[in-house]
């Protein structure tokens, strides 16, 4: 088992401003562990993780494919979480890229299907659409949760990219609760956009019914599922 | 951190800014070098998903001329050349600094080796 990233470095003063690791932190790290052997011989060169927070994941993730394998790419939208994921990095000897973006508007241009892991732990709580588009606008850590309408109102802006970020081989790991409708989601990204989906570990957190979805393209190698 | 192989990946995404808008040119940069571990095999595989006449351009801005006009056939780099290719990709760190669009001039500064790309409401595509 590979241990948690070491976060010593953070402190309650970071945990104001950036989104503590938690159980939904934790069951990604969980699926990515469960997933290490497909991940490893995937040969991934380019991982982008969008909102990042503390970099715990792609610290994780660099953990399993090892640092100099491939660039570990993070965006947030909130600076202290950039700087967070950078310390992270350097914590934990995994060289972490963060990019202060919204989702990744400053990389869609360039990752036209280059992208060969993509994470994303989004704001998943069910809240109002004013209260997401605050959270989102104060750049601070209720951006981390409050998500809006059924929980994807933040979610539901990247799901549109991932089809064209995706490498051909490319996988993408999604953490969404029951309220987000995990059904519809389903459903829309493989009759808009030909990715197929599967849960890889779900999991009861108190309220919380988490889900981790993986997402790839149809014509995907089926002995990829097979060996999960 | 700011490297060359992030550099490569950015483009403007300013409202209304769809061509010539790549790659952001760098202004008054504080560079440092740090040495990476070195991975051919990871240098190889990476490769396809570089601009390489922007990476070019760019080194030679920053004073590194050891990369070929020429991005080599796969299958034909030289030792000298992926060595070349790891410093100019993952050892030069731009940690304060500017990246400016070549179309629309808008600047994204870079600050404790964060590139801040965040745009305002009215200047979001």
């Amino acid at each position: 088992m590979l241990p948690t990233p070491d976060l010593s470095h953070l402190t309650q003063k970071d945990y104001e401003h950036v989104y503590e690791p938690a159980e939904d932190t934790f069951i990604l790290l969980d699926a990515l562990e469960k997933d290490a052997g497909v991940l490893q011989e995937l040969k991934p060169r380019l991982c982008l993780e969008v909102g990042s927070g503390s970099g715990c994941v792609s610290a994780f993730l660099g953990k399993i494919l090892g640092k100099a394998d491939a660039l570990y790419l993070c965006t947030d939208i909130n600076l202290h979480a950039t700087q967070s994921t950078l310390k992270t990095g350097e914590q934990n000897d995994v060289p972490l890229n963060p990019v202060l973006a919204s989702l990744t508007r400053p990389l869609t241009a360039r990752l036209h299907h280059a992208v060969d892991i993509l994470i994303f732990n989004p704001p998943y709580v069910p809240t109002t659409t004013i209260e997401a588009v605050g959270a989102q606008a104060g750049r601070d850590i209720q951006g981390s949760w409050a998500g809006g309408n059924d929980g994807m109102q933040v979610t539901n802006e990247l799901l549109e990219s991932v089809e064209s970020l995706l490498s051909p081989q490319g996988l993408f790991y999604l953490v969404a609760v029951k309220q987000n409708n995990i059904p519809k989601i389903s459903h829309h990204m493989l009759e808009r956009y030909g990715l197929i989906s599967e849960v890889v570990l779900q999991r009861r957190a108190g309220r919380e019914h988490l889900h981790i979805l993986k997402f790839m393209h149809l014509w995907h190698d089926s002995h990829l599922l097979r060996v999960v | 951190m700011v490297r060359l192989i992030t550099h490569n990946l950015l483009a403007c995404h300013a409202k209304g800014c769809t061509t010539n808008n790549f790659p952001l040119a760098f202004r008054d940069v504080q560079l440092e070098n740090r040495e990476a571990e070195y991975n051919p095999e990871f240098l190889k595989g990476f490769m396809p998903k570089i601009e390489w006449n922007a990476l070019v351009s760019t080194a030679r801005e920053l004073g590194d001329v050891s990369l070929p006009a020429e991005c080599p056939e796969p299958g034909t780099e030289t030792d000298e050349f992926l060595h070349a290719l790891h410093h100019v990709l993952m050892e030069i760190h731009v940690e304060e600094g500017s990246m400016v669009c070549p179309n629309c001039q808008h600047v994204y500064r870079i600050s404790n080796g964060i590139p801040n790309m965040l745009l305002a409401e009215h200047e979001i595509k």
